[in-house]
């Protein structure tokens, strides 16, 4: 217990996905001009990460990995397709958001409409191809995976929000021309990054 | 090869002028993570200018024949395949950068230069133009990131490709080294910095939020 509690800490603040490894960072700015947008992005990646990381944990450790198809039939043991890995990481992805979308259309019309346009952005955000590939280099068990999943998604999301909050705080001041959006928010970025770096020394 | 007109724009075009990263605000997470060295900077900026190039060239290829509600699948799974070529390149004969590099070769695949060329230009455009755009925006992709990897690793270690340039205090020499360099926030910082310089000598790219 103590361990999966460490590793849900150490995803959401040590390692955090857009400030520690940039994943998600197009979006990132793009959207954190309003707080009410990155709200809703932020639960959508945080909910899509929960789902698919696991998910991609079970389609690499039971069919990609070296050897992993024995189950099926003794003499698949030597197959090693793991080179297929981003195709179907990517194709498992887009698939999952697809489903996430119309279940959420059908049953639960209310967070549908406030996440809105993010969900299909989703399948290209970086930190969601970013959290399974962390989790194949970093050969976490399912149970891991879980909450890496867990925490990752609530990283990226606490990220956003506040930098939405900072940047709504700059509206009112005079900031050269020529840094005004993006060369700004870059700044802001590289300053919450640097606060974050103080649990960098934290052993867990 | 002679180029027209309108070939040398889709080429040149994308530098400075539309430059991926300041302007169109694309591709910026592995601008960010990969920059600390610049060896491994130069052969992400070789691998994310080819995939551009290719897949925008065979997403245009394609275009007349997909229909709109499937070309996302379409143009990941080409780029995809192109990734997973990358890959095994680099696997096979650049095995140490390629750990270097670790899930970042896998994330060119949703690097948003890719996908943002491939559905805004490449989806219009016949296949050499488009082939054209695609290396263009690498090549400006390019451009940021090695200049942010010749100053991170140059003042960050006083080396440039392994080099001693500046001989840092540790060795000898008279340098101290700029730790700052070589954590994650100063990648934020130089890239404000060129964003900066960009838009001050180009003021119609400000904005005026």
């Amino acid at each position: 217990m103590e361990h999966y509690l460490g590793l849900f800490v150490k995803s959401v603040f040590i390692e955090n996905m857009a400030l520690a490894f940039f994943l998600g960072m197009c979006s990132f700015l793009a959207v954190s001009k309003d707080i009410k947008a990155s709200l809703g992005l932020g639960a959508a990646v945080t909910f899509v990460q929960t789902i698919t990381v696991p998910v991609n944990n079970i389609v690499y450790n039971w069919f990609m990995a070296p050897g992993a198809m024995a189950w099926i039939h003794p003499s698949l043991e030597k197959v090693d397709i793991s080179f297929l890995y981003f195709l179907s990481f990517i194709g498992v992805i887009a698939a999952i958001v697809q489903i996430v979308e119309m279940t959420l259309d059908r049953y639960v019309p209310w967070l549908y409409a406030s996440l809105g346009i993010f969900l299909p952005l989703i399948a290209v955000n970086c930190a969601i191809l970013g959290g399974s590939l962390f989790m194949v280099e970093r050969s976490l068990s399912f149970g891991e995976s879980v909450v890496f999943g867990i925490g990752s998604g609530l990283g990226w999301a606490l990220a956003i929000a506040a930098m939405a909050g900072i940047r709504q705080r700059m509206r009112y001041s005079n900031v050269p021309a020529p840094l005004r959006g993006l060369g700004i928010a870059f700044i802001i970025t590289g300053l919450m990054a640097m606060g974050f770096m103080i649990f960098g020394g934290i052993q867990l | 090869m002679a180029l027209g007109k309108k070939e040398r724009l889709a080429l040149l075009d994308p530098l400075v002028n539309n430059n991926p990263i300041t302007l169109q605000m694309l591709g910026i997470c592995s601008a960010l993570a990969v920059t600390t060295r610049l060896s491994t900077a130069i052969v992400m900026s070789i691998a994310v200018t080819l995939v551009t190039g290719f897949s925008s060239m065979a997403v245009s290829l394609v275009r007349n024949y997909t229909p709109p509600s499937i070309r996302i699948i379409v143009q990941l799974s080409i780029i995809a395949s192109l990734g997973i070529i990358t890959d095994q390149i680099l696997r096979a004969f650049l095995f140490e950068i390629s750990k270097q590099l670790s899930v970042y070769v896998g994330l060119i695949i949703t690097n948003c230069i890719v996908m943002g060329r491939a559905e805004g230009y490449a989806m219009q455009n016949p296949p050499l133009l488009s082939f054209l755009d695609g290396i263009g925006n690498g090549a400006g992709y390019s451009l940021i990131l090695l200049t942010v990897g010749v100053i991170r690793e140059l003042f960050g270690s006083g080396r440039l490709l392994g080099f001693t340039v500046l001989k840092s205090v540790n060795e000898g020499g008279w340098y101290e080294p700029n730790g700052l360099m070589l954590l994650a926030p100063s990648a934020f910082f130089l890239i404000a910095g060129i964003i900066f310089i960009v838009r001050l000598t180009h003021p119609e790219q400000q904005e005026h939020a």
